[in-house]
């Protein structure tokens, strides 16, 4: 997000508090979002894609809409009005393509309205006669959370993303030899399809509140969290949206907390984490590091720019959501002066690391358990599964891989040496100064081991990470 | 981080917001005031992480391609020289020879210990008195005579005893001078130096860049600021990799064949040009600046071509006519003022030039330097 994009989300959402009748609050932050999707994705150089891409994720939010709700309601009235108001959203944007290119707020030439609409009714009759169709399957929930795994799998993986450009470019006659990857970057997806999945996991469960299509959408698509999250739950989102209303926004403790949050998070991110980007590891000066101790210097740049460049966009969207009534959740809570790694994965992204908790590490290693593996081999292969989760839901690529596996042998380790030295570790907590000791060796040793992680994480090809790696120790050079 | 000083005290009412508000409208007011009033801008350039933190640079800092050569272009050369290791304290037995010059002397394409004075650092020269030699490269990418004698007159503040200019034609046409970005945002030394030494030169031409007041302020001072901010973080790059320039993997190698054109600069013929027209006066003001050190002059060596249309031009940069009289002037002015001048123009084989008529190899840097040595081993 630039400062253009965060200057004009404070603005906009300090008129939305000062001047918009409250009873509009939930309307307009819709409105917002859906216009968010459109004018934040990047240029796309396959025709028209950069249109379709965010079209998709609102037809593919309001197919989960469709397939979650509870089908003994009928659809109400505002759910009428949202979805007339969502594809009027949509057709208008399109006509913005009869204005000039300077006054056109989408990234690039939106398609002919017409052949829109078209396209648009025939996608629109088919979610709804399909959904229709297969209400009352028992396998439409677990099949909508495959779809969304399947589409995220092709859009991570370099290969598959390429292929489907490929064929994109050639239907749309567009040399195909130019297809890549990038050509499919689709503005929010990560987080969208991790919300969408929790949406339907949570009607699996029986835990969903009944969503209307506003509220769903709102979720999904809420703008200041679209492009790198926090990934917030429906059943703590929904609330805050239905107070709205009657929330009083333009307050000054709320001002106060919204500014001081917005500005920390401008310092941490384009002050501080973009003056160290400067000099933070890359793939470039990895393999133009003269000693080990440059490495290190690389890598701590690395580390502390990624930390504050992720906390501090989340303070400038949690401000953000201060003034617009919604409280999202933390993302961070000084994950770098945590003892162990357990710790610190309950303070680095958190809401990501509640997500994999809840959807892949607590069913899994119940599974292990009840079909009788030891509990020991069943929590190794939970966390090791659950941290290969995360990995490689940054792309599906060998790094992202070994950082995850990298992390996932750290809690495996860390919760075998707690559980054996949890006696010496509570006999410690009569003699402070030993306690404090053993803490900060605690914090040391979890920064450098989370620090070692980022060489994986950091560059894309596995060679050029061991090399790196191995030159932190003076192997290599 | 714990946010509770933001959402536990009571203080915050619309009065608390207004008052800090306009408190700190006051104050950003007063600070950008102050800093104009007091022009912290040079001394805040004199700060600086080199030789400190992070070594120093052995050239001064240029960079087009920040993010790969780890290096910027910037204008304050009180910033520019306190990254540059001739701020270290001079050892007892060291002759300090400061080389001066162009993007050949800087060194496009070539790693610090290739360059002119990278490689006569090598050579381990010492002069007759047995002090050891140590060579600082002072050259800036662009090419004109005075942004040589701006840089001439921060680079004496460093104990220099000796002087080696190279230079080539393109440094000398008067109507350039005031052309280089760094010359022209440097404008009030550039005015006093034009006074001391009654240069030939406009000292109101309009390219000299004059600051306003709110030119001075810390908002109108943002470029030069951050500019100054990203030299100290570059550095850390550049301790981490010593590399500070792009070198790209490929470059368009110095062309060869040329059109029928006998045009140089603004000069179309022969008959439109005259000695005036080339800045001697500022070479001369440059060995006078110099005082009593000593200063050995080198018209440095250029790419020859035998291509199509060799018999008009010597190459991309030059006209056969038009390098031939530049060159008989020097020679001319040198003997008649009794200056040192090495006149070095086809010293180094055709092959050794790499992506302009003056940009050398480094199989070409060594050639040139085995023809300078003797000179320079003698300036004393």
């Amino acid at each position: 997000m630039t400062l253009a994009y965060i200057a004009i989300f404070i603005g906009g959402a300090l008129l939305y508090t000062a001047l918009l009748p409250a009873r509009g609050r939930g309307w307009a932050l819709l409105v917002a979002s859906v216009l968010t999707i459109y004018l934040m994705q990047s240029q796309l150089t396959i025709r028209f894609l950069d249109f379709i891409l965010p079209t998709m994720t609102l037809l593919i939010t309001i197919t989960v809409w469709l397939v979650t709700r509870d089908s003994s309601t009928v659809a109400t009235r505002e759910d009428a009005i949202t979805l007339g108001l969502t594809a009027t959203l949509v057709f208008g944007l399109s006509l913005t393509r009869f204005l000039a290119p300077e006054l056109r707020p989408t990234p690039s030439r939106p398609p002919d309205p017409l052949a829109l609409g078209a396209a648009l009714a025939v996608a629109g009759a088919a979610i709804f006669t399909v959904s229709w169709l297969l209400r009352g399957w028992r396998g439409l929930l677990t099949a909508t959370i495959l779809v969304i795994i399947a589409l995220f799998i092709v859009l991570k993986t370099d290969i598959l993303a390429t292929a489907v450009s490929r064929a994109l470019r050639f239907a749309s006659g567009q040399n195909p030899e130019l297809a890549g990857a990038v050509d499919l970057t689709w503005l929010g997806i990560s987080y969208i399809a991790f919300r969408l999945i929790h949406v339907v996991r949570e009607r699996q469960m029986g835990r969903l509140p009944a969503l209307s299509l506003r509220e769903h959408l709102t979720y999904v698509i809420f703008f200041p969290a679209l492009a790198a999250g926090p990934i917030d739950r429906a059943e703590r989102f929904t609330p805050d949206m239905r107070a709205l209303p009657e929330a009083g926004l333009f307050i000054p403790p709320r001002l106060v907390e919204a500014g001081g949050r917005i500005s920390v998070g401008l310092f941490k991110k384009f002050v501080v984490s973009d003056s160290l980007a400067l000099f933070a590891l890359n793939s470039a000066n990895a393999a133009q590091a003269t000693s080990a101790g440059a490495v290190w210097l690389l890598l701590y740049a690395y580390a502390f720019r990624l930390f504050l460049d992720f906390s501090g966009y989340t303070d400038i969207v949690i401000g953000i959501g201060i003034v617009l009534g919604v409280r999202l959740p933390e993302n961070f809570d000084r994950p770098y002066l945590k003892p162990t790694i357990t710790a610190f994965w309950q303070s680095w992204h958190i809401t990501l690391s509640n997500w994999v908790r809840f959807y892949v590490f607590s069913p899994l290693s119940r599974m292990l358990l009840m079909r009788k593996v030891s509990p020991l081999a069943a929590v190794f292969s939970a966390q090791l599964a659950t941290m290969a989760v995360i990995g490689l839901w940054h792309g599906v690529q060998w790094t992202f891989l070994i950082w995850g596996v990298w992390h996932g042998i750290g809690l495996f380790v860390h919760k075998v040496w707690s559980d054996r030295t949890r006696k010496r570790y509570l006999a410690l907590k009569t003699q402070p100064r030993l306690l404090r000791g053993w803490t900060i060796t605690g914090i040391l040793l979890t920064f450098h081991y989370v620090a070692l992680g980022w060489v994986w994480f950091a560059l894309p090809d596995v060679n050029l990470a061991a090399q790196t790696f191995g030159r932190l120790f003076g192997i290599g050079f | 981080m714990n946010w509770s000083w933001l959402t536990d005290d009571g203080r915050y009412t619309g009065g608390f917001i207004l008052r800090v508000l306009a408190k700190a409208a006051i104050l950003f007011a007063l600070a950008n005031l102050l800093f104009a009033l007091a022009d912290p801008l040079p001394a805040i350039g004199r700060a600086s992480v080199y030789a400190w933190l992070v070594p120093a640079r052995p050239r001064l800092p240029y960079g087009e391609n920040a993010s790969q050569a780890y290096n910027l272009s910037l204008n304050s050369l009180d910033a520019m020289f306190a990254t540059h290791e001739l701020t270290r304290a001079k050892a007892a037995d060291e002759y300090r020879v400061l080389v001066l010059g162009d993007s050949a002397t800087w060194g496009i394409l070539q790693r610090p210990h290739e360059t002119l004075a990278g490689n006569l650092n090598q050579s381990g020269l010492n002069t007759p008195v047995g002090q050891r030699m140590v060579f600082y490269n002072v050259g800036y990418p662009t090419m004109s005579l005075t942004k040589d004698l701006l840089l001439l007159d921060v680079a004496l503040r460093y104990q220099a005893d000796a002087l080696l200019w190279p230079f080539t034609a393109q440094s000398f046409p008067r109507q350039s001078q005031l052309a280089s970005p760094i010359v022209q945002n440097n404008a009030e030394s550039v005015r006093r130096l034009i006074g001391d030494y009654a240069l030939d030169l406009d000292a109101d031409d309009e390219r000299l860049v004059t600051p306003t007041l709110w030119d001075r302020t810390l908002v109108g001072s943002r470029r030069p600021l951050a500019d100054w901010l990203r030299l100290q973080l570059y550095g850390f790059a550049w301790a981490a990799t010593g590399i500070d320039q792009y070198y790209p993997e490929a470059y368009t190698p110095r062309t060869e064949d040329f059109e029928e054109d006998i045009s140089w600069g603004d000069f179309a013929e022969p008959a439109t040009m005259n000695q005036d027209d080339l800045a001697f006066d500022v070479l001369a003001a440059g060995v006078q600046r110099a005082r009593e050190i000593p200063v050995l002059l080198v018209n440095e060596p250029m790419f020859i071509s035998d291509g199509q249309n060799s018999d008009l031009r010597y190459n991309l940069f030059y006209p056969r006519w038009a390098y031939d009289a530049y060159r008989s002037w020097l020679i001319e002015t040198a003997s008649a003022n009794g200056w040192r001048l090495l006149d070095l123009w086809d010293a180094v084989d055709s092959g050794a030039f790499t992506d302009s008529p003056v940009h050398l190899t480094p199989k070409g840097v060594e050639q040139f330097v085995a023809r300078i040595v003797e000179a320079i081993t003698a300036l004393e």
